[in-house]
């Protein structure tokens, strides 16, 4: 069952959204050749502390940190290591979630470390741009698969891949709700898009081919052919007036990151 | 945090349960209705029936057959009959 939440309820999340969107946007800016991802980590935990809100990765299923950090070919969910110091030239993804006053909300945001490629420039503008296109789907009528086929179509014609092992998925009360929301599918599938719906849309984008494996650690995703990855993420509401990105600012116009 | 794909998820073989747990037994006799009394390793008896895939393909059951049992946690009393050793 999807859960449809009252608009105080998304004043709730939202203000979670907030402090999601604080630590990313500050944990973006830290992001430097030299700087260890386990320094990302200690400066979100701090800033979460400070929000007096709870981190909703750690413990989640045994996760250690408040941060999952995946640099280059990993997809997502990699933990964050003292001993993984940063490069120019390559890309780190950074998702955080929050949970303030019992409601959740989610985020991630890919970042360029110093000076990158063309190449890896383009594969972070077109992630960030499935994105955008996919928000754009979030309005009531449309269905669930419309969502998940504009990234799908967005990435493919750029000649990238969407993995399909992990998915978005609805958010709330708990960090996981119902429904599933892959980032593949033809269009016009699924339930119907309704007022109070919150999802998180998390395209996740490799150069190469769409097979990812988990490494021993039972957390880090990596593509199996080792090409780069992307991931962006926003937390979205669907309101009468369209979506509403809850996981920044409402002064924020504009694309998605 | 990005959701595993749990969608299609595969379950075991028909009604076997995933948490089932496995035993050697031996048949001491039959009962009406496809029920076996048996004899697990430890000597206890269950009352099992035949899981319906070896109802499906005839597998004849006789007193004296080792056989492998399914018991559920729940209920040790019971248990399904999934194999026929030659």
């Amino acid at each position: 069952m999807i859960i449809c939440k009252a608009p105080t309820e998304l004043e709730k999340m939202h203000r979670a959204g907030l402090v999601v969107w604080d630590v990313l946007t500050r944990v973006r800016d830290a992001v430097q050749p030299g700087v260890s991802t386990m320094d990302l980590e200690k400066l979100a935990e701090k800033l979460t502390a400070a929000h007096k809100a709870r981190p909703a990765f750690k413990g989640y299923r045994g996760f250690p940190c408040v941060l999952c950090t995946s640099v280059n070919q990993e997809v997502v969910h990699g933990i964050p290591s003292a001993a993984r110091k940063l490069r120019s030239g390559e890309i780190i993804s950074v998702d955080f979630g929050a949970e303030v006053d019992g409601y959740y909300a989610d985020a991630a945001v890919t970042v360029p470390v110093g000076e990158i490629s063309p190449e890896l420039e383009k594969l972070l503008r077109v992630t960030r741009e499935s994105l955008d296109r996919a928000i754009e789907k979030v309005k009531l009528g449309n269905r669930l698969s419309d969502i998940s086929h504009a990234v799908q179509g967005w990435v493919e014609e750029n000649g990238y891949s969407v993995v399909r092992e992990f998915v978005g998925h609805g958010i709330g009360t708990r960090m996981h709700e119902e429904p599933n929301l892959p980032n593949f599918g033809e269009p016009g599938r699924g339930p119907r898009l309704q007022e109070g719906m919150a999802l998180a849309i998390e395209p996740m984008v490799n150069a190469g081919q769409p097979a990812v494996r988990v490494l021993a650690d039972d957390w880090t995703a990596v593509t199996a052919d080792g090409s780069f990855s992307a991931h962006f993420e926003h937390t979205v509401a669907v309101t009468s007036n369209g979506p509403w990105i809850l996981t920044r600012p409402k002064s924020v116009a504009g694309p998605s990151w | 945090m990005a959701k595993p794909d749990d969608r299609d998820k595969k379950r075991g073989d028909g009604n076997a349960k995933e948490d089932a747990i496995e035993v050697m037994a031996t048949v001491l006799e039959p009962l009406p209705n496809a029920m076996f009394r048996v004899e697990l390793e430890n000597k206890h008896q269950v009352l099992a029936h035949i899981s319906g895939k070896m109802r499906k393909n005839f597998i004849r059951i006789l007193a004296g057959d080792k056989v492998a049992v399914e018991l559920s946690p729940y209920d040790l009393t019971r248990g399904r009959i999934v194999y026929r050793y030659k």
